[in-house]
């Protein structure tokens, strides 16, 4: 037990910190890293309290591809921050807003085993426990068998989504050259070369 | 005081000691990797390869180390220093980190974790941070094109890597590395009647897969014919431009680590990890880590002859050959690979 408290503590102290670094870097680069810094925190959280899938997916979604994308942005955009940062005090009281309303709805969900703990009873799906099924195969049996259809119709969601931010972006230049494969690879000597005889003297 | 050293101090010790040992094993192994991959190299171009250094050359890799240790490290005046000097430290650990939960043998493996396959895949897909990290810090222009070819390379290769690790966990329905092995003692061959033979690994069952994942492994590595972060041609050394003396080793070491860790995972998920190929006494009688170095060599050999033989891609193919040809086949393998297994009730 003593070890795992000490594992928390060194979790949740880096993963705060380095949340605190992310608003608080003055280069935006560092910002992004320390963002992977508090994915990678998180995800140590997760494997402590035996969601081992939870930590990996969030490694290889958030880490391996969101934030790749996060910092590809950041490194090539030329953003002026100094000129960002002057109207903060004009959208603090915002901020702090969505803030107080993000922190008293973790609450609700986290603390709701705490305050009442019958709560726990009314919860449609059981876990079962961590001896029983592993929970790769407790997400499983929730996402394909219980709610399967919602799971596919939540997909169908995102699939209109990218391909409606396709659409948007996509254009079609002409004049230019485009490389047709099956095209290139389907020529033989036949359709690709022709002999021509030149007779002395006359040429082509 | 007991109960504290043989529940903490005890374990913690035993998994340094096996730590230790899994990591010179691995670094003596990647420095004749090196050399094979010169070798085989200099063999198809009729060249002779490194052969001063030691008896046929073979103490060549630890020349080179020397070399590399003792010569001055240059940062550039423009560079991020600590970004710069942290960028080859957190590709080489990476690398070195997913070897933890690769069983090299039945039950030599340090971390026997339930995700193992998914902690590989995270860690390789993390892989990218080093480069991109280097190739931005050395504040030039041909590093930074590196870092951003190699990050869309990277990301593209991932998604059929995933859609090939589905295949093989539908069959196997286990994401343990060591389930996933095991779970190739018995297939096609098997059904056939034949003894447990190299016919029943998943190679032959999931044949296209095995390719894609090949492919995608060159790919996800970096390695020719898919170097385009490094392009020599092109980019004079991509990514690395700026890099010297013990950065540089590393930039290196963590790339043919990263190289050995997908030559033990294609002999984990396709080539029946330490399974001998037929099961008969005296090959059953061999230890199951000669076979596991033999299938990774293997792999290896294969990895080395496509540098050797296959022009570079251009940017814009590698990208189609991602998206549009692996990508729908490896989707549709999924679904192909689920209907039969549902069908002939395998799962």
């Amino acid at each position: 037990m003593g070890l795992q408290v000490l594992f928390f503590y060194l979790f949740a102290f880096i993963a705060v910190a380095s949340a605190f670094m992310v608003i608080a870097a003055r280069n935006p680069v560092y910002s992004v890293l320390f963002l992977i810094l508090t994915f990678f925190n998180s995800a140590g959280l997760f494997l402590l309290t035996g969601a081992e899938f939870l930590a990996m997916i969030l490694l290889v979604v958030y880490v391996g591809a969101v934030a790749v994308l996060f910092l590809f942005v950041v490194m090539m955009l030329d953003i002026d921050f100094a000129e960002l940062r002057a109207g903060v005090l004009e959208y603090a009281p915002i901020g702090a807003l969505i803030g107080l309303i993000l922190a008293a709805e973790l609450i609700i969900v986290v603390g709701g085993a705490t305050f009442s703990p019958e709560i726990a009873k009314a919860v449609s799906m059981p876990i079962p426990a961590v001896t029983e099924r592993t929970n790769t195969a407790a997400l499983g049996d929730v996402l394909y068998t219980h709610y399967v259809y919602f799971f596919q119709i939540a997909g169908l969601v995102l699939l209109v989504a990218m391909i409606g931010a396709i659409v948007l972006t996509l254009r079609h230049r002409e004049n230019i050259k485009r490389q047709n494969i099956p095209q290139q690879v389907a020529r033989t000597p036949e359709t690709a070369v022709e002999v021509v005889t030149v007779k002395p003297g006359q040429g082509i | 005081m007991d109960a504290f050293v043989s529940t903490y101090v005890w374990p913690a010790i035993i998994m340094v000691a096996q730590s230790l040992l899994l990591l010179v094993a691995l670094l003596l192994f990647i420095a004749y990797i090196l050399l094979a991959d010169r070798k085989i190299w200099a063999a198809v171009q009729l060249r002779r390869g490194p052969n001063v250094v030691g008896p046929w050359g073979l103490f060549q890799s630890f020349a080179d180390l020397l070399k590399f240790v003792f010569k001055e490290p240059v940062i550039p005046a423009g560079a991020n220093k600590a970004i710069f000097l942290l960028a080859p430290l957190v590709s080489v650990t990476l690398a070195l980190a997913a070897w933890a939960v690769i069983p090299l043998n039945a039950g030599w493996v340090i971390a026997n974790i339930n995700v193992g396959i998914l902690f590989v895949f995270a860690i390789s897909s993390l892989e990218v941070y080093g480069i991109i990290m280097g190739g931005w810090a050395s504040n030039s222009k041909y590093p930074f094109l590196g870092a951003l070819r190699s990050a869309a390379q990277m990301v593209s290769y991932e998604v059929s890597i995933g859609f090939v690790i589905v295949t093989v966990l539908l069959c196997v329905g286990s994401l343990n590395l060591t389930d996933i092995v095991n779970a190739q003692s018995s297939g096609i061959g098997t059904n056939l009647g034949l003894p447990a033979s190299f016919l029943d690994w998943h190679w032959l069952a999931l044949f296209p897969m095995f390719i894609v994942f090949f492919i995608s492994a060159l790919a996800e590595t970096n390695r020719p014919p898919f170097d385009l972060p490094e392009a020599e041609s092109e980019l004079v050394a991509g990514f690395m431009v700026e890099y010297g003396s013990t950065p540089y080793m590393m930039f290196m070491l963590g790339e043919y680590a990263a190289i050995c860790l997908m030559c033990a995972l294609t002999t984990i998920l396709f080539l029946g990890g330490w399974l001998p190929p037929v099961d008969v006494w005296f090959l059953n009688w061999v230890p199951g880590i000669i076979w596991f170095v033999l299938k990774a060599s293997f792999v290896f050999f294969m990895f080395a002859m496509v540098k050797a033989f296959v022009p570079r891609y251009r940017y814009d193919q590698l990208m189609r050959l991602g998206w549009k040809v692996f990508l729908p086949i490896s989707l549709a393998m999924v679904v192909i690979t689920a209907f039969v297994l549902k069908l002939t009730g395998a799962a």
